[in-house]
């Protein structure tokens, strides 16, 4: 029973809100892009010419040949060639290097012999983010190479055609050129909208309240729901123009390849912004104050979205309460779905249940902010 | 309705808030087209009244009635039965004038083929003819109370709730107020309006004076004058009555009390 005049008219109204005040509509259409690009260049860790030093012991046709794919790999970049441990442990500890590989004695002779052979590398493990990533560069290298010699060996001494031993390349995904920007740029732009929305709406309830405007309104035969739909409607434009600039920002700016299809984008993007939005509203509604509003649609909507989003911190590897409270922050849906759509190239047939469940939070929230409207005025 | 039904009917009506008796055992009604007159001074009880009126607050117990409707179980039906104009300042700032008369013709649902009719009546009776593009915020002080009421009155409700419509607004602009309160009721309007200027009291048909939460006296201006009539006070004003009876009434209650 919502009469659609009177939602009609309250949008509308909102709508001259937002169009009147100049200086929020620039921020609000200039800051998602803006913070695109900032937190596009902070984030994107892409690791590669990690800087290391070489120590070869054992001067074998062996190990030079091992150490000359670490001389031509874009991952690595060699600083030097060094004859003892000292120099290495001082580059490390002063920051020069991040690694230091060490091939022992006698490495070309037990490979030759089919031994196993060990091989050790230093990690600098104060970034344990950068140094994970260069142990696991290293050690696809290093396995390379000996799966390579084994097989050679292998066939030399009569073996005949055995196949290669497992082959150990790892195949990345989705993300072939290993480009962390593809990786973070789809859930950063999650994250954005998420402040923005609850922003943006943040204000709107309270200011009536702070203006007198609303015990206006309650008189009026206005309900409680066609209010809220009228006010969200309203910045729901400014929210679909912000997700359409983003998205444009980080496939032309940051090249981030869109494989997906922009409908599935907008329909996940549209029910997101229906639950962040009413998110705003009812906390507009429940303090009657812009200030405490803002500050609490901050809160609430940034460090959920950037910390249990899954967008900066791989949910797997959380412990078990924080992993929990992922399941109740709407982000972390609207991440998979972004990243599905952007990287996988997916559609709804398999990101349906992120969207249900985006679709229910949103429904909750939106119960919850026209129950607050509806209470009387004291 | 015929002419003499009561749109107002309050009955022993309560407002505690916690403690305190915000609205002590309120009884009055108010007749078709009347100018009900709603006096005293800040803290009487005045604003909360007409809040229960507008079914923006809930009473604490007690009954009361506008245009046929039961304020605390069909909220509903009243709100499509009134105007209101709050304390403060109740349009838009930001938007133009007819802006806010659109708006405000939305919300009420005002039927398509009287909406220009009704549009221009506001901006006749707030004299804002020449002005449906200028921002609210550039109106002075009595123009913005005309357009409120003109925005309040777009639907032509039955009863119109008008709380301190005059204050804060120069003497010829009230004035000029209360003289579209009495078209209003003229053209059938029952006007419930509230104020601390004792001399507007002049314009109401009959006034309550309300103090601590209590209706102590109701009449018309003429009746209530007459009752405090001396022959050292041939022509008291209303603002003796107020005097006299808030004295009395404090007088009471301190011997109530000992
Ligand atoms: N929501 C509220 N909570 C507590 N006390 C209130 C509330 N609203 C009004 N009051 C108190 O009730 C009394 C009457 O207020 P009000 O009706 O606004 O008076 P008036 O309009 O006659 O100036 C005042 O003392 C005021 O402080
Ligand atoms: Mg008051």
């Amino acid at each position: 029973m919502i009469s659609f005049r009177r939602t009609r008219a309250m949008a509308r109204k909102e709508f001259l809100h937002i169009l009147r005040d100049s200086r929020s509509l620039y921020l609000a259409l200039m800051l998602p892009v803006v913070q695109l690009i900032l937190f596009g260049y902070a984030l994107s860790l892409d690791v590669d010419r990690i800087p290391i030093l070489l120590f070869d012991q054992d001067r074998s046709p062996q190990s030079r040949e091992m150490l000359a794919q670490f001389r031509g790999s874009r991952f690595f970049t060699v600083l030097g060639d060094i004859e003892s441990y000292q120099p290495g442990e001082y580059a490390i500890t002063s920051g020069t290097a991040m690694a230091v590989l060490v091939v022992p004695r006698r490495f070309g002779e037990d490979l030759a012999a089919g031994k196993q052979v060990p091989v050790q590398l230093l990690l600098d493990g104060s970034d344990s983010n950068t140094a994970s990533i260069a142990l696991g560069y290293a050690r696809a290298m290093v396995a390379g190479y000996s799966n390579q010699l084994r097989t050679e060996y292998q066939i030399r001494n009569g073996a005949g055609e055995i196949k290669p031993p497992v082959d150990p390349q790892i195949r990345v995904m989705f993300n072939s050129e290993l480009k962390s920007k593809n990786y973070i740029v789809p859930g950063l732009i999650a994250v954005i909208l998420m402040i923005l929305a609850s922003m943006l709406t943040s204000l709107a309830i309270a200011r009536e309240w702070e203006n007198g405007t609303m015990e206006e309104l309650l008189s009026t035969p206005v309900r409680a729901s066609e209010l809220a739909l009228g006010k969200l409607s309203a910045y729901f434009i400014l929210g679909a123009l912000d997700t359409v600039t983003i998205v444009l920002a980080g496939v032309y700016f940051f090249g981030v390849p869109l494989r997906g299809s922009a409908l599935v984008l907008g329909i996940s993007a549209g029910i997101f912004l229906f639950g962040a939005m009413s998110w705003g509203l009812m906390l507009s509604a429940i303090t009657r104050n812009q200030l405490q509003a803002n500050q609490l649609g901050l809160l609430s909507s940034f460090l959920p979205a950037f910390l249990l989003s899954g967008f900066v911190y791989a949910i797997d590897s959380m412990p078990a309460l924080p992993r929990f409270m992922t399941y109740i922050v709407p982000a972390r849906y609207f991440v998979a779905m972004m990243k599905g759509v952007f990287l996988k190239g997916v559609g709804m047939e398999l990101l349906w249940g992120e969207g249900l469940l985006l679709l229910l939070y949103a429904t909750v929230v939106f119960v919850i902010l026209t129950r607050k409207l509806r209470q009387k005025i004291a | 309705m015929t002419p003499h039904e009561n749109t107002v009917i309050i009955d022993k009506l309560v407002k505690r808030f916690g403690d305190f008796v915000a609205v002590d055992d309120v009884s009055l009604t108010v007749k078709r087209g009347e100018i009900f007159g709603f006096l005293g001074p800040n803290g009487a009880g005045k604003s909360t009244t007409i809040r229960i009126l507008c079914a923006l607050l809930a009473p604490t117990s007690g009954v009361a009635t506008v245009a046929g409707y039961d304020v605390a179980r069909e909220p509903e039906a009243v709100k499509l039965h009134i105007g209101y104009m709050s304390q403060k300042f109740s349009l838009y700032d930001d938007l133009t004038v007819g802006e806010n008369i659109e708006f405000f013709s939305g919300i009420y649902g005002v039927p398509r083929d009287i909406r220009d009719e009704r549009r221009a009546y506001a901006l006749r009776m707030a004299g804002l003819e020449e002005k449906e593009q200028t921002k609210t915020s550039l109106l002075a002080g009595g123009w913005k109370q005309r357009l409120a009421l003109g925005c309040a009155i777009l639907h032509q409700p039955p009863v119109v709730f008008l709380d301190e419509p005059t204050s804060g607004v120069d003497p010829l602009a009230r004035r000029a107020f209360w003289d579209l309160i009495n078209e209003l009721s003229h053209a059938g309007h029952t006007v419930f309006v509230t104020t601390h200027y004792m001399e507007e009291a002049e314009y109401c048909h009959r006034v309550a004076l309300m103090y601590r939460g209590r209706v102590i006296s109701l009449g018309t201006p003429h009746d209530l004058r007459k009752q405090l009539r001396s022959d050292t006070l041939p022509e008291p004003t209303m603002e003796d009555v107020f005097v006299s009876m808030i004295e009395r009434e404090d007088a009471a209650l301190a011997g109530g009390k000992s």
